[in-house]
């Protein structure tokens, strides 16, 4: 296979197994657990459930100062690094490309060296935080292969495509491209069955947090 | 006569200020004055070497403007030698015999190497000289 | 000229002067990506080298590499890239036909074996030798034979270097490349649809003045033409670098000389000199004519995905894809939902309550 061959077949078949292996994967278990349902709360409302839950979905984004006293090195390398993900995503020109291809949206793109500054940024906080889940003895003992993957699979996306932008080691750029597609095929293929899911799960759990209590009339 | 300067045909705003290869240039000719001024040293700045924008080159020409030399030479297609408004810092162009720019440099010196006349030349000149002597006095 | 001559002698014997030659030397050095401070060198060398001969031989190919050679303006072909080299067999350049033009080549390979210089343009097909004869020599045979006694092989062109257009999909007459079939020799590859026409005679001229072949990259490319991108040496790369992005070919950006890249600009990936030494005798090149570059000088660029796709584009429809795994797995969801549910529905059914005996009956 030639490095256009790979290329082609990254961009096109293989995008669209992971895209179906993705989506699929979303969708069942989102649907699965919206079907588990509530339990029926007999008790008179004080509040609206509705208003409490979205407030929450917000309003948890912010860390609470207890938690940021007690793990600060969490709360900024968790926030350095989910920031800079998305940034990097979202905002280099040639992923608005293939947004508006496949979404029809279009929005403007940031400047390059600050997408390139984010990667970097990015990939030493992603770097940080699996030292410190390694030495760490708790984390060390909560962690299993899962998490390990899911840091993994996070991070090659960044790497590879920080070195095919620079276009460095010895391969030919469009391999490195290719490479860095299928990274990103390979992450959105892990996404649904491991802990990454959390990037559509934490809206559930925050909304149903949020929720009880606002039913119940107090803040969450 | 070709002319030095290059009119490449280009879209109305194109170029203008926003690439920036004018001021670099024009700062590292000043480096290379200096440094003729102070050690003797020249420089030779390939212009074709370098990814200018459309109407930079002409931008960077009309900025060095000319100065009190003009010279041609005619060897393998002409040559137009200039000096700048700023002495030491020329323009050289070359042509072949279809009047097609050959080369473009900024050479910065007392006196382009090429408007010297060569020793090779010299010696066959003078065997030439010495030859139409002979002839006329036999 | 003869063979024996310096190329020093030749030119003085033409009655080029000293400086004639010293601003050819000058416009060579600009020719071969070299920095003028490399003039004397290159006049010393130049002064000394004998003109080697050159066999050429265009296999299955459009003509374009030639074409693009003869328009070489830096110091003209005909005037000097072919006074210093013995252009000894040349089928569509050449006065002789027919069997004197293919006599002529064999001369030449006897008379220089081992030291002449093979230019090769065109791929060669191996589907079926018939598919391209010269003289009724198959390009196969004809390509290994005059590569046995040649001292180095510069493949011109895509189509010799990577295979090119022939070699496209679904590539009918098993097009393959020079490298694909000679082993055992030195290739210069220079690629292009066509080459930058003062690279080829840049090349060329490296092998004459420095008798050696020039440093080559990954892909057997002469770095000092093919060592950077397009990308990186493109004067539009600022408006990459601002996110400022022509869209269409007659909007506000493609007015304003925005970035090409969402047009399909294949400038990041390919590795080619136009951003410098430009085209037409240093006029333009693609990019600055509004046009995204097509990557002519990479392997493969036919097959690319398309000209006007960027290489970080999908190549299918992911859309439709996309709806129709959305649709599914909100089936499957709702399937296996209600399945967990009827498991948890008799689950409870078939719960029976501990009572205080049963948890006595136990000790």
């Amino acid at each position: 296979m030639t490095e256009t061959e790979l290329l082609l077949w990254v961009r096109g078949p293989a995008l669209q197994v992971a895209t179906v292996i993705f989506l699929v994967g979303v969708a069942v278990r989102f649907i699965e657990i919206l079907m588990l349902g509530r339990q029926k709360d007999l008790a008179e409302a004080r509040g609206s459930a509705l208003a409490g839950g979205l407030r929450t979905i917000v309003t948890r984004s912010v860390p609470d100062r207890g938690t940021i006293q007690r793990s600060t090195f969490n709360v900024v390398a968790g926030y350095v690094f989910h920031v800079g993900f998305f940034v990097v995503l979202l905002f280099f020109a040639p992923h608005i490309l293939l947004f508006h291809e496949v979404l029809g949206l279009n929005w403007p793109a940031l400047p390059t060296p600050v997408i390139d500054a984010t990667t970097v940024v990015t990939i030493i906080a992603l770097l940080a935080v699996l030292v410190h889940r390694v030495l760490h003895p708790v984390m060390r003992f909560l962690s299993r292969f899962q998490d390990y993957l899911a840091w993994l699979v996070t991070i090659l996306p960044l790497v590879t495509g920080y070195l095919a932008f620079h276009r460095v080691g010895v391969a030919p750029p469009p391999t490195l491209i290719a490479i860095h597609i299928l990274s990103v095929e390979l992450l959105m293929v892990v996404f649904p069955f491991t802990k990454l899911m959390h990037a559509v799960t934490l809206f559930m759990a925050r909304y149903y947090n949020g929720a009880i209590a606002g039913y119940k009339g107090v803040k969450s | 006569m070709p002319c030095v300067t290059d009119t490449a045909s280009l879209p109305a705003g194109a170029g203008e200020n926003l690439t920036h290869n004018v001021q670099p240039l024009l700062h590292e000719i000043r480096h290379a004055l200096a440094k003729l001024l102070e050690d003797g040293d020249g420089t030779v700045i390939d212009l074709r070497s370098l990814p200018l924008a459309p109407g930079e080159e002409q931008k960077l020409l009309d900025e060095l403007d000319q100065g009190e030399v003009t010279a041609q030479i005619q060897a393998l297609g002409p040559t137009e030698i200039i000096e700048t408004r700023y002495p030491g810092v020329w323009v050289v162009v070359h042509f072949n015999n279809d009047n097609e720019v050959v080369g473009k440099f900024i050479e910065v010196c007392h006196i382009p190497a090429l408007l010297c006349s060569q020793q090779e030349d010299i010696r066959e000149g003078l065997e030439r000289l010495s030859h139409h002597l002979l002839e006329a006095t036999t | 000229m003869s063979k024996d001559e310096t190329l020093g002698e030749a030119l003085r014997q033409q009655g080029i002067s000293r400086r004639g030659f010293l601003k050819f030397c000058a416009a060579t050095a600009s020719m071969m990506a070299l920095p003028p401070s490399m003039v004397p060198a290159i006049a010393a060398a130049l002064e000394k080298a004998r003109r080697p001969s050159v066999i050429w031989l265009s296999f299955q190919e459009c003509t374009g590499c030639t074409e693009s050679l003869t328009r070489s303006h830096s110091p003209t072909v005909e005037g000097l890239i072919f006074d210093v080299i013995s252009l000894d067999y040349h089928h569509t350049l050449q006065a002789a036909s027919g069997t004197a033009a293919e006599a002529a080549r064999e001369t030449a390979i006897e008379e220089n074996y081992g030291k002449y210089l093979l230019i090769v343009d065109g791929s060669i097909p191996t589907a079926n030798p018939g598919y391209s004869t010269i003289a009724g020599v198959s390009n196969v045979d004809m390509l290994k034979e005059v590569a046995k006694g040649a001292a180095a092989i510069v493949a011109v062109g895509s189509c010799a270097a990577f295979g090119g257009i022939p070699h496209a999909h679904p590539n009918p007459t098993g097009a393959v490349s020079v490298s694909d079939l000679v082993k055992d020799k030195p290739i210069i590859n220079v690629p292009g649809c066509p080459p930058i026409p003062v690279v080829i005679s840049g090349v060329l001229l490296h092998y004459l003045t420095f008798g050696a072949i020039p440093e080559l990259d990954s892909l057997s490319r002469p770095k000092a033409y093919y060592g950077q991108s397009i990308h990186d040496r493109c004067y539009r790369r600022p408006f990459y670098d601002k996110g400022l992005f022509a869209e269409g070919f007659d909007d506000e950006g493609a007015k304003k000389g925005w970035c090409l890249y969402k047009l399909g600009c294949k400038g990041p990936t390919t590795y080619n000199a136009c951003a410098t030494t430009k085209w037409n005798a240093g006029t333009s090149f693609p990019i600055e004519s509004g046009h995204p570059c097509l990557g002519c000088s990479e392997p493969d660029f036919w097959d690319g995905g398309g000209f006007y796709k960027a290489l970080s584009m999908p190549t299918e429809d992911i859309s439709r894809t996309a709806v129709y795994a959305i649709g599914a797995g909100a089936a499957a969801g709702v399937a296996l939902g209600a399945l967990n549910r009827a498991k948890k529905a008799k689950a409870t059914k078939a719960h029976e309550k501990v009572t205080i005996n049963d948890l006595e009956k136990g000790n």
